[in-house]
């Protein structure tokens, strides 16, 4: 007697390809209408519009103006990737270790902001960095400076926020690794005769490496796409890619010259993925790790 | 090297004492380790033993009293400072390392050049009989192979003494046996000073020179393995180290230990034993009585009178499960091959002993 193999398994292991197709359909179709088909048009109008041409590619990496907001984006990126990194490691460590209610407010703390808007986020430091903003206030007060400094649309200001904006997706893959490494690997480290450092240096670092890669490449990509904060904090001066795009869309209606933009960010980004694809553990922010 | 040599292995600890809170994890144990020795601290689990280990690795600081290893005042030194060993109870191997960089770690860290760290690394992995695994990664072993990995670890910086926290409990049983002679052999074979830690009695027994019984944190009993089964100084003890009968009753005079007494069981008849410890005049008794102790009689014969509820035959030798004429419960066991008579169930019988087998303690309250 033949059995047909039940077309779901509820709480089985495994579903066919066309049902996990079936499941996916609606995440996959929305992806498919809003980004990649939007994408694709933009893709298309920097290769063929007016005719086929790489005219719009040669604008942006030919104009000084355009190649200093590539290069800056790129040196904000990296600067925002090492200060989420000093940041996050401390607190990951901290919350590796502990648990119960300490634990809980420190995931809270990691976690809260990342479900407030990032636009409240970066209107706050606007207000704690702005002229007459509480730091200033701080200092004057403080008889550190005679003057208001200039805070806001600085380099380090952005800087600065976007590292607290992207703090959490740096954080939470670095305390996934360190969670993983058991107590008793530390203490094995120090019996056999390490030291604080040593251990660090050769048991803790290496193990906790994937997590890191995996939080730094998420902070990096990010950042290169930033919009909001940057826009906000930064102002024209300190201009990143993605408001160049912004710019280019709304004000100057050059949408083949976005779209080049877009594609130059578009590849880079694809190649550094696929540079570090074994260090991208998505199941790091799943929690399974 | 000869660090195993006079003084450099031995470890004593002064009046150890760790509280959490009101409870006394650890009170006022006091116990020396010669060079060489192989000790078990053994007990159930919250006796006290993993703390007792873990103020001698260092991982945890004493409220009072003093760990002193080869004569030196170790109490208050970072265990990186201490040059001991410690095999883990789980695998501790290093994943990201392979088997011999794991062993040359702690080489490594004192500063060894590169060329002597793979040759000691290999001589250690010989010693422990993987001398083919020096390539893999740990979690390509087995269990029992990654804890012999472990040792080789524990060993390769020739510590002075290594300590183990119940290393096999998480092997199975045939492994564990094999594992358990081969660590012996291998204390042996390299002289070193060896504390381990565990709960299973039978591993305390075969693998220790001496063993540490502790309950509630307080040392019970240290002695030879023969001399714990044989004479045991506490009820806890008795109980604890094999399988005991225990009868209740009185004493009416007060006795010195190893003094012959004649115990007054709750439901009639007397019992001739030795005081195992001072005993109180009209205080509470337990006496200990090892089933393989109990000679079964025929009716007529002098001892105990009792019947036979139960016969459980195990091959090598049948467990009599008894019932006393005063409502005792009692285990006998006759062993095969010797010509002995085995009585069936129902069958009355006379219980006899030598009242030196007979231990009597002061009954805990």
């Amino acid at each position: 007697m033949s059995r047909r193999p039940p077309r779901f398994l509820l709480g089985g292991r495994n579903y066919s390809p066309a049902a996990s197709l079936l499941l996916a359909a609606p995440f996959l179709l929305l992806i498919a209408v809003v980004f990649l088909l939007p994408l694709a048009t933009l893709l298309h109008e920097s290769l063929f519009v007016p005719a086929p041409t790489v005219e719009h590619y040669a604008r942006a990496f030919g104009e000084p103006v355009y190649l200093r907001v590539m290069l800056r984006t790129l040196r904000v990126a990296v600067l925002v990737t090492v200060a989420a990194l000093i940041l996050a490691w401390p607190l990951a460590w901290v919350m590796s270790r502990s648990r119960g209610l300490g634990l809980a407010l420190l995931a809270a703390a990691v976690l809260l902001p990342l479900w407030t808007s990032v636009l409240v986020r970066t209107y706050a430091w606007m207000v704690l960095l702005q002229r007459n903003g509480v730091l200033n206030q701080l200092l004057q007060e403080a008889g550190v400076i005679d003057a208001p400094m200039r805070l806001l649309y600085t380099e380090g200001a952005v800087v600065l926020a976007m590292a607290h904006v992207l703090l959490p997706f740096m954080v939470l893959p670095i305390y996934s690794a360190l969670k993983g490494i058991p107590e008793d690997y530390v203490r094995a480290a120090q019996m056999l005769g390490a030291s604080a450092w040593g251990s660090f240096r050769e048991v803790i670092w290496p193990l906790a490496l994937p997590g890191v890669t995996s939080g730094c490449l998420m902070v990096f990509l990010l950042a290169l796409g930033f919009f909001v904060t940057p826009a906000l904090i930064g102002g024209p001066q300190q201009m990143m890619i993605a408001t160049l795009v912004s710019q280019q869309v709304r004000e100057m209606l050059d949408w083949p010259f976005a779209g080049a933009l877009v594609g130059i960010l578009l590849i880079f980004v694809l190649a550094l993925t696929l540079v570090f694809k074994r260090a991208v553990r998505l199941d790091r922010f799943v929690g399974s790790a | 090297m000869g660090l195993q040599d006079g003084v450099q292995g031995r470890v004593e600890l002064r009046g150890l004492v760790k509280r959490y809170g009101p409870l006394y994890a650890v009170d006022h144990v006091s116990l020396e380790v010669s060079s060489g020795e192989f000790l078990a601290l053994l007990g159930p689990s919250g006796s006290g033993k993993t703390t007792i280990l873990m103020s001698i690795a260092g991982f945890e600081y004493p409220d009072e009293g003093q760990v002193l290893i080869g004569g030196e005042d170790v109490t208050w030194s970072p265990p990186n400072k201490r040059n001991l060993g410690m095999v883990f109870q789980k695998y501790t191997l290093f994943p990201h390392m392979s088997v011999l960089e794991n062993i040359a770690f702690p080489l490594k860290m004192r500063g060894v050049g590169r060329a002597e760290r793979e040759e000691r690394a290999r001589a250690a992995l010989h010693t422990v009989r993987l001398g083919q695994m020096g390539e893999r990664r740990p979690a390509q072993l087995s269990g029992g192979q990654q804890q012999r990995v472990a040792i080789a670890r524990a060993i390769v910086y020739q510590p002075r003494v290594l300590l183990m926290d119940e290393p096999l409990s998480a092997l199975d049983k045939n492994l564990r046996e094999e594992m358990q002679i081969e660590i012996k052999h291998l204390q042996r074979e390299i002289g070193i000073t060896v504390i381990f830690v565990t709960h299973d009695q039978t591993e305390a027994l075969t693998m220790a020179d001496r063993v540490a019984v502790l309950d509630q944190g307080r040392l019970q009993q240290l002695g030879a393995p023969r001399a714990l089964y044989e004479a045991p100084e506490t009820g806890f003890v008795a109980g604890f180290i094999g399988e005991t009968n225990f009868c209740e009753g009185t004493l009416h005079a007060a006795a010195m230990p190893g003094e012959a007494v004649s115990v007054a069981l709750d439901g009639g008849g007397r019992m001739q034993a030795v005081a195992a410890q001072a005993l109180p005049a009209g205080g509470r008794i337990r006496v200990a009585l090892r089933p393989e102790r109990l000679r079964v009689g025929p009716v007529g014969a002098e001892g105990m009178a009792a019947r036979v509820s139960e016969a459980i035959y195990a091959g090598n030798a049948t467990t009599l499960l008894l019932e006393g004429e005063g409502g005792q419960s009692l285990r006998a066991r006759i062993p095969a091959g010797a010509g002995l008579h085995e009585p069936r169930e129902g069958e009355p019988v006379r219980l006899s002993w030598q009242p030196a087998d007979a231990r009597a303690f002061v009954a805990a309250s």
